[in-house]
């Protein structure tokens, strides 16, 4: 299925909000991945990217999905939205790395 | 940390496994709290709101030297339509001056403090610690592993490790949360001077507002919103189960924005600053998804147990009590050096006897009985803040006339047959 309307209504004021989140990025290890592509193509809702609270997925032209973890809070919501398939591949960031809340 | 041993591991530096932490290493427990965050409440976030009580069985007399926002004195419950409100408040003096009743406080900062307390008490604190699994010898839990660091063994591992326990499900101790089980609050801090809080929220310094807002402000989504007043910033946010955002397609920042416009909490927020945006699943499965609580080897508390009261925003207090509740489990099976699944049993009994079981078990059909009735949170505050609405105007409407209006209105809108069969239900299903 091709999403024909992204369905974050405001994903440019979130991702502004976002920019006050602090995070210490591991450069080198992705903590969350998609584990195969081509499976998102059957999936009719896509909920990781309705769902997602720091959009870090976003509806590709093809109909896949795309996954950027250096902005995850890792709070758990798309492994668990996507109960149908399965298909995150969900660990924790390596020690220190991560979100970095200075206020929580 | 290769192959070493300590008596008890303690997964997570939140409110339940510092709690753990801190009975144990008073009571003279060799404990290692592990935290993969770069410091105690860098992954944590709450509403939120920390109550004295339950704290205080913690750490006595807290309130004098802990980083507290602002004592909360007024507390308001809002029903919203789209743009009407209709609410209750309470406020009392009480609250405001010692002992007091609870506090607004931000995690980053508490989350540090009360850590500090278990190390102050001789726990061992390791942070940037992430821990991987669970270790297993002859069918019990005997320790972790974290990646890099190595493994850790111990008598005892408690899983304190939060709202997305991992290590539950990778112990086999619960399977993976359904969406209906989780709800995802995402979260606004934003600046405002403390004269400005004092002045909007009708406060004095040191004093704060807590308000919760239901209903159908969020364009037909069941979700809820909050205030609560910081010293110099408001905590602003939204929370909805993460399924009924998977039914209505709205992602929970958009239904914040909504609630940061909704014409009763929009002129509160003029003005203010974006601090920090954060977001976190708050497990409200409670009762029918609580994980296996005990092994051999191993307890689960806190978030990572499922223990929040939503209806009542508590959490941290279940974390706090489920902590020291483990620990005083861990002691007694420490006196008589047995720590099998059995002997940790004792743990689910202290829990039934502490408010966290019994309370869990009160609220257990809230949620579904709600959730049948979406109607609750759409119809009904419509129904109501038309009633107001015309009872406020006044419009040269004889009274006599305006009062059989808004009757008649009411029982059109309030469906009698059904409002009665929802009593009845509310009466078998909801009161023990």
């Amino acid at each position: 299925m091709v999403r024909v309307m992204d369905p974050i209504q405001d994903r440019a004021g979130l991702e502004r909000k976002l920019a006050t989140t602090p995070y210490h990025v591991d450069r080198e290890r992705a903590h969350i991945w998609i584990i195969d592509p081509d499976l998102c193509l059957q999936c009719e809702r896509q909920q990781c990217i309705v769902c997602c609270p720091a959009a870090c997925y976003t509806p590709l032209p093809d109909g896949r999905v795309k996954f950027s973890y250096e902005g995850c809070v890792e709070c758990g919501t798309c492994r668990i939205v996507c109960f149908e398939f399965r298909n995150i591949a969900w660990t924790y960031p390596r020690g220190g790395f991560g979100v970095q809340y200075r206020y929580g | 940390m290769s192959q070493e041993r300590v008596e008890v591991i303690v997964v997570g530096a939140g409110p339940a496994g510092v709690a753990a932490a801190l009975t144990l290493a008073r009571a003279g427990v060799e404990v290692v709290v592990l935290e993969r965050g770069a410091y105690p409440g860098a992954k944590n976030v709450m509403g939120g709101i920390l109550y004295r009580q339950p704290t205080e069985e913690l750490v006595p007399g807290f309130w004098r030297e802990a980083p507290l926002e602002r004592a909360i004195v007024e507390q308001r419950y809002l029903l919203l339509t789209e743009e009407d409100a209709l609410g209750v408040t309470y406020r009392t003096p009480a609250f405001g001056q010692p002992p007091y009743n609870a506090f607004s406080v931000l995690r980053a900062e508490w989350d540090r403090w009360f850590a500090q307390q278990a190390e102050n008490a001789g726990a061992l604190l390791a942070t940037g610690v992430t821990v991987e699994d669970v270790l297993w010898e002859d069918g019990r839990i005997v320790g972790v592993r974290a990646g890099e660091q190595g493994e850790l063994y111990a008598d005892v591992v408690i899983l304190a490790d939060g709202a997305n326990s991992l290590l539950a499900q990778k112990a086999g101790l619960t399977r993976e949360w359904r969406p209906e089980e989780q709800a995802l609050v995402a979260k606004e801090l934003l600046r405002l001077s403390e004269t400005e809080i004092e002045r909007r929220f009708g406060v004095s310094a040191g004093h704060g507002v807590a308000i919760e807002a239901f209903g159908a402000s969020t364009g037909g989504l069941l979700g809820y919103g909050f205030l609560y007043t910081n010293r110099d910033t408001v905590s602003v946010g939204t929370g909805a189960l993460l399924s009924d955002l998977i039914t209505h397609e709205v992602n929970v920042s958009d239904l914040l924005d909504r609630f940061k416009r909704h014409p009763a909490i929009a002129p509160l927020l003029e003005g203010a600053e974006l601090v920090e945006y954060s977001a976190h699943l708050i497990p409200e499965g409670g009762w029918r998804a609580l994980p296996t609580l005990f092994a051999d080897g191993a307890l689960v508390v806190g978030d990572a147990a499922g223990f929040v009261n939503p209806l009542s925003r508590e959490g941290s207090n279940f974390a706090m009590i489920s902590g020291k509740l483990a620990a005083e489990t861990i002691l007694e099976a420490r006196a008589v050096g047995d720590f099998s699944a059995f002997a940790l049993s004792r743990y689910w009994q202290k829990l039934e006897e502490s408010f966290i079981l019994p309370d869990l078990e009160t609220i257990r059909n809230v949620t579904p009985f709600v959730h049948q009735r979406p109607y609750l949170l759409r119809e009904y505050p419509e129904a109501l803040t038309r009633a107001f609405q015309h009872y406020l105007t006044v419009d040269g409407t004889p009274k006599a006339q305006k009062y059989g209006t808004i009757i008649r209105e009411l029982i059109r809108d309030l469906r009698p047959t059904r409002l009665l069969r929802d009593v009845l239900a509310g009466v078998f299903q909801l009161v023990r």
